[in-house]
């Protein structure tokens, strides 16, 4: 394996008696993209600020292309960031913002110019050069914002939740523009989220935090379907925890509400009688018997909502509420609450959190 | 409704009369130097009299180093204070306030037992220690309206992100304070600069009391010998503080528009 380009090595921070990251351990490939995802107060930002200098780790090390940087200042580490507020600077134009850091840099005007355009190019911003920040909308300034983050070729790039003052639909393009933005570098890039999505859908990796720890750090695949702990399967996703009891531990049989159901392969260590939390995603489940789903459950329809190309189905089992989502087909009509139900799903796609 | 109205218009009225009869009694008063008629003579023999170009071009002088020492002073110290030590905010507060209540006597009474002749720091054993003594005393009787001026511009400004933002792009304290905080403050720094500048062009205490040639010293020695020089005086510095404060009016109008708070 190749020598980490950033490596986060047993960091701990404390503000006074409250320890908010601790020991968090990380290392990024090259030009990989990670995301720190977790809910507000989990660390991730703290961590982020620590790699950018803002703050100072109270224990363990942080190294970027084998050069310790932890007591390095801010303006010495060579790291671009770009802010969830922005902070573009609003006496300069668009041009003198991209141009701050290469000023700062000592870079001849006529190179700067040069790499403001590419920047602007780049941002699909060419003729927002003389613009003040004000007259920009806040995607347009956030784009700003990257370009110059990313003008004096930054070892690494820092995101901290750029795109949270955003509203939706800008959200959407502007994640994708940096993630292609990012490729087309190969910039090592750290991007602080609390949006599941956002994370899912544009990094290579995730660390999903909580409590100041990384509880799992892995791929959008793995982390979305092979959750390590509790906490990352109800925190990613929408999840069906159903409480069930082991039968059989030898054949696998666990006692969901008075039903069978068999995981094979799955109870690992568990005795029968034990306690389990078995979980589902809504889109594991089928509304009636599927071919290729080998478990099933029997219950009555609680709730439906339609939501236009998808309806969310809720089905009622024992004492728990199971929810799934089935394509909407104008040829059949939804299931009308009170009706008897049968849901069905592959005994594979349980999850059984520990 | 309308009852309110009359009585708003009623108060109106009544506090511009009393800002105004005594300001056009002066300038009429001012103006009836020549026995008769109305005519500008007192003001063309103060305008004209050396002493008023001495006097005065020494307070503009001192007011520019008042300024300039204020700014030094208070520009860092309020950015510090946003961004590093926002738990001693009203403590500066309060000592920023102390000038307001403690009499310009007292503080150069002060003065002149601290920095005489024979103390460690003689400031007043020569004519430019003297007028050193005077900018410094003058910067801390503008002080309230300079901290305040320049802590309201921070105020509209996320001081701490734009600091951070500048920093992660290689810039030291020096660039941070001269390229991004002072200029987004300007307007802000001028308003303090023009209410110093007011404040320094009519005081006489510490002027007279530390013996300087400054202006206001000259308006109370005219004001004591003369009829109609003095109300002609007044009505020359009544302009030129309205003109300080009208172009902390038009200067407002530029002040950057901040693009820094999303929500």
């Amino acid at each position: 394996m190749a020598e980490p380009f950033l490596s986060i090595q047993h960091v701990r921070k404390s503000f006074g008696a409250t320890t908010v990251v601790e020991d968090f351990n990380l290392d990024v490939e090259p030009g990989e993209f990670v995301s720190f995802l977790g809910p507000s107060g989990c660390g991730k930002t703290t961590v982020l600020r620590m790699v950018a200098g803002f703050e100072e780790p109270s224990a363990g090390k942080i190294v970027v292309a084998g050069k310790d940087i932890t007591r390095l200042k801010p303006n010495q580490r060579n790291v671009g960031m770009v802010f969830q507020a922005y902070a573009l600077f609003p006496n300069l134009t668009v041009a003198q913002n991209i141009a701050f850091g290469l000023k700062v840099a000592g870079m001849p005007k006529a190179d700067a110019d040069r790499r403001v355009a590419e920047m602007l190019d780049i941002i699909k911003l060419p003729q927002m050069g003389d613009r003040y920040p004000y007259q920009l909308s806040g995607g347009q300034q956030q784009r700003i914002a990257l370009a110059r983050a990313i003008a004096p070729k930054p070892k690494l790039l820092l995101l901290d939740e750029p795109l949270s003052a955003l509203d939706a639909k800008v959200r959407v393009s502007l994640r994708e523009e940096i993630r292609s933005i990012q490729k087309k570098l190969g910039i090592t890039t750290i991007f602080v989220t609390h949006d599941q999505e956002e994370a899912l859908s544009i990094s290579d990796r995730i660390a999903v935090m909580y409590g100041g720890k990384a509880e799992q750090v892995g791929t959008p695949f793995e982390i979305y379907n092979r959750p390590a702990t509790k906490f990352v399967a109800n925190f990613v996703g929408t999840l069906n925890v159903l409480e069930g009891t082991v039968t059989d531990a030898a054949s696998g049989t666990v006692r969901v509400n008075s039903q069978e159901v068999a995981l094979k392969g799955k109870l690992n260590g568990s005795k029968s009688g034990d306690t389990l939390s078995l979980a589902l995603r809504p889109e594991a489940i089928s509304l009636g018997r599927q071919p290729g789903r080998d478990s099933s459950l029997s219950g009555e329809i609680a709730e439906v909502h339609f939501l236009g190309s998808v309806i969310r189905v809720r089905v009622g089992i024992g004492g728990s509420t199971v929810s799934l989502d089935t394509f909407n087909s104008p040829a059949t009509p939804p299931p009308a609450v009170g009706e008897k139900a049968e849901i069905s799903f592959a005994s594979s796609d349980m999850l059984v959190l520990h | 409704m309308k009852g309110g109205r009359f009585w708003a218009w009623v108060v109106f009225i009544l506090g511009a009369a009393y800002f105004f009869i005594p300001l056009i009694a002066t300038v009429e008063f001012s103006m009836r130097m020549r026995r008769g008629v109305y005519s500008f003579d007192a003001y063309q023999i103060v305008l004209g009299d050396p002493r008023f170009q001495a006097t005065f071009m020494y307070s503009v002088i001192a007011a520019i180093f008042t300024i300039i020492l204020g700014v030094l002073i208070v520009v860092p110290a309020a950015y510090w204070i946003r961004l590093r030590l926002p738990q001693l905010r009203p403590v500066v507060e309060f000592i920023t306030l102390l000038p307001l209540v403690i009499p310009a006597i007292v503080i150069v009474f002060g003065y002149i037992r601290m920095y005489g002749s024979n103390s460690p720091l003689p400031f007043l054993a020569s004519d430019m220690g003297t007028n050193a003594l005077l900018v410094i005393g003058y910067a801390m009787l503008a002080l309230p309206y300079m901290y305040r001026a320049v802590d309201t511009g921070l105020r509209t400004i996320d001081v701490r992100t734009l600091t951070e933002a500048a920093q992660i792009l290689g810039a030291g304290w020096g660039t941070i304070i001269g390229r991004v905080i002072l200029p987004n403050v300007l307007i802000a720094v001028l308003s303090g600069a023009f209410l110093t500048f007011a404040i320094v062009i009519g005081e006489f205490t510490m002027a007279s009391l530390l013996n300087r040639p400054a202006f206001g010293p000259y308006l109370q020695n005219i004001g004591a010998n003369r009829a109609y020089e003095p109300a002609a005086l007044a009505i020359i510095a009544f302009v030129i503080t309205w003109g300080c404060m009208s172009v902390i009016q038009v200067l407002s109008r530029f002040a950057p528009k901040s693009a820094n708070r999303p929500n």
